[in-house]
């Protein structure tokens, strides 16, 4: 079978073939969907020990004010006010070395894109701000960011560069390998550090619901590095399978499935990333929906969801009320390896978005009996400092 | 009892007028791991190609079609209990329906183990 050969590899691909990764497209990206052990182990695995998996399709990028005469809190005051002109988050709040995850409004308040903001700790970097966005949204983000920087301040692409996920208990044992500070970030912090492999960038950060590292390094050291923490006992490789699965139990939306350019982040029970601040001054792209929505309750919110059986329902399965009336659609729905049973995600409208509502999912034409389910359906396991 | 494999990865095996059908090794394997498996009622009358079961892996549901055409008069019941044991013995006991033969000439046109394996080698 010959290969797609459109589709971009990134610097770890080759070790992942080797590896027996069953190689799939995903993004524009020939990425491993699972390894030999499969979907299932994989996702308990990393529950319980540590996950590794190349992320590297996604878009990091870092943009730098280009006015050198300002430096401190003024620089990222300056950067910071460039990028709320089109982000919902308070970027200028940020602590130094501080991640937000935020989204990409458009004018009606629906999602261009979820993603990662972060202000650099060290007093050299302020005035530059690091992004991390989806792979299928890079080309529409980075543009957006770029015009509304236009002169005053320049985006540069790491999406050269790999970016590796670390996720499990176990992955602050397998952080080590870069350094010591990496142990000593907080959730949602970040650092560069120099050291054997090269600068790096880790956050502590992930999309499965546990403690873990996004670690951002130069295409020739990834493998290097992947191939040291692979060689270590607790550390495996896994596949986009079990990430899906694992972000689905965290209760974590994926873009373009529970989240796109008609769902708004109240709808999505996003308004935690939508700071006070922000909330006051009204005056991102979409104020005027998100706002409304969050004063009055959206019509519709994003629910998990339980079945009564045991038969999975997937995206796109219409969502009823007892009286066969449509009220909603999944969005996602798979099966929860740690759950032990199928799981979904989806809209409903508001009226039937209560914890313990009875539906009906039509999976092959046939109603199915779910509930209204609390998210997350694995609590989540992230490091707070103490 | 003759064993046969059709493209779409099923096998049939056959003792007198029934047909003990399932997914093969393979399809299991790309499946992934099994977590539901729907099964058609008893008494269903199926022609050659139909759907006639689907088998969810944690990614993705798959239909199963059937070899043959014919009655359903069996289905493993125990893999509504134990999907997984699908991928444990898909050519065993890991079946799912049992068909009493309606066209037996059918057969004839399904492909033995060397062919299924010289077709497998292909892909």
């Amino acid at each position: 079978m010959s290969e797609d050969t459109s589709l971009k590899t990134t610097p770890l691909t080759g070790l992942w073939q080797g590896m027996g990764g069953r190689m799939v497209p995903f993004a524009g990206y020939l990425m491993p969907v699972q390894f030999r052990e499969g979907v299932m182990k994989e996702h308990v695995w990393t529950r319980e020990s540590c996950g590794l998996f190349d992320v590297s399709h996604m878009g990091p990028a870092f943009l730098k004010l280009n006015d050198a005469s300002l430096t401190g809190d003024a620089a990222h005051a300056a950067i910071a006010a460039l990028v709320e002109t089109i982000l919902p988050c308070d970027v200028e709040g940020l602590a130094p070395g501080q991640l937000r995850y935020t989204t990409l409004p458009n004018a009606t308040g629906g999602v261009l894109d979820d993603l990662f903001v972060g202000r650099p700790k060290a007093d050299a970097d302020q005035g530059t701000l690091y992004f991390v966005v989806n792979a299928g949204c890079k080309e529409q983000d980075f543009a957006i960011i770029a015009a509304a920087c236009a002169g005053k301040a320049t985006l540069t692409r790491a999406d050269d560069r790999a970016l590796i996920a670390v996720q499990g208990p176990k992955a602050v044992d397998a952080i080590g390998n870069v350094g010591d500070g990496p142990k000593r970030l907080g959730f949602m912090e970040f650092m560069t550090v120099k050291g054997p492999y090269g600068e790096v960038v880790v956050s502590r950060s992930g999309y499965t619901g546990e403690d873990g590292f996004e670690v951002l390094i130069r295409a020739h050291k990834a493998e290097a590095f992947v191939r040291t923490l692979l060689a270590t006992a607790h550390v495996k490789g896994i596949g986009l399978g079990a990430r899906d699965s694992l972000r689905l139990e965290a209760g974590l939306c994926l873009y373009g499935h529970d989240l796109d350019e008609t769902t708004s982040p109240i709808e999505a029970g996003l308004a935690w990333t939508i700071q006070k601040v922000r909330r006051e001054r009204a005056d991102f792209p979409g104020a005027v929906r998100i706002l409304k929505e969050l004063a009055e309750k959206p019509a519709r919110k994003r629910v998990g969801l339980l079945p009564k059986d045991k038969a999975p329902a997937r995206e796109g399965a219409e969502i009823r009320n007892l009286a066969g009336e449509k009220v909603g659609m999944v969005t996602s729905g798979g099966y929860g390896p740690t759950v032990g049973g199928p799981i979904a995600m989806g809209y409903v409208d508001l009226a039937f978005a209560a914890v313990g509502t009875e539906l009906d999912l039509i999976v092959r034409d046939q109603p199915r009996r779910w509930v209204v389910a609390p998210l997350p359906f694995v609590p989540h396991n992230y490091h707070r400092k103490g | 009892m003759t064993t046969k494999y059709t493209k779409d990865h099923e096998w049939v095996s056959v003792s007198g007028d029934i047909a003990t059908c399932g997914i093969t090794a393979y399809a299991a394997e790309q499946l992934g791991d099994v977590v539901f498996v729907e099964l058609p009622n008893v008494g269903r009358i199926v022609s050659q190609g139909d759907e006639v079961a689907v088998v969810e892996s944690v990614k993705a549901a798959s239909d199963v079609y059937a070899p043959v055409s014919g009655e359903v008069v069996d289905v493993n019941e125990a893999l509504a209990e134990a999907p997984e044991g699908v991928n444990e013995a898909a050519e065993t006991t890991g079946w799912f329906t049992k068909l009493k033969l309606s066209d037996p000439a059918e057969l004839d046109a399904l492909m033995d183990r060397a062919a299924y394996d010289t077709y497998l080698a292909g892909l």
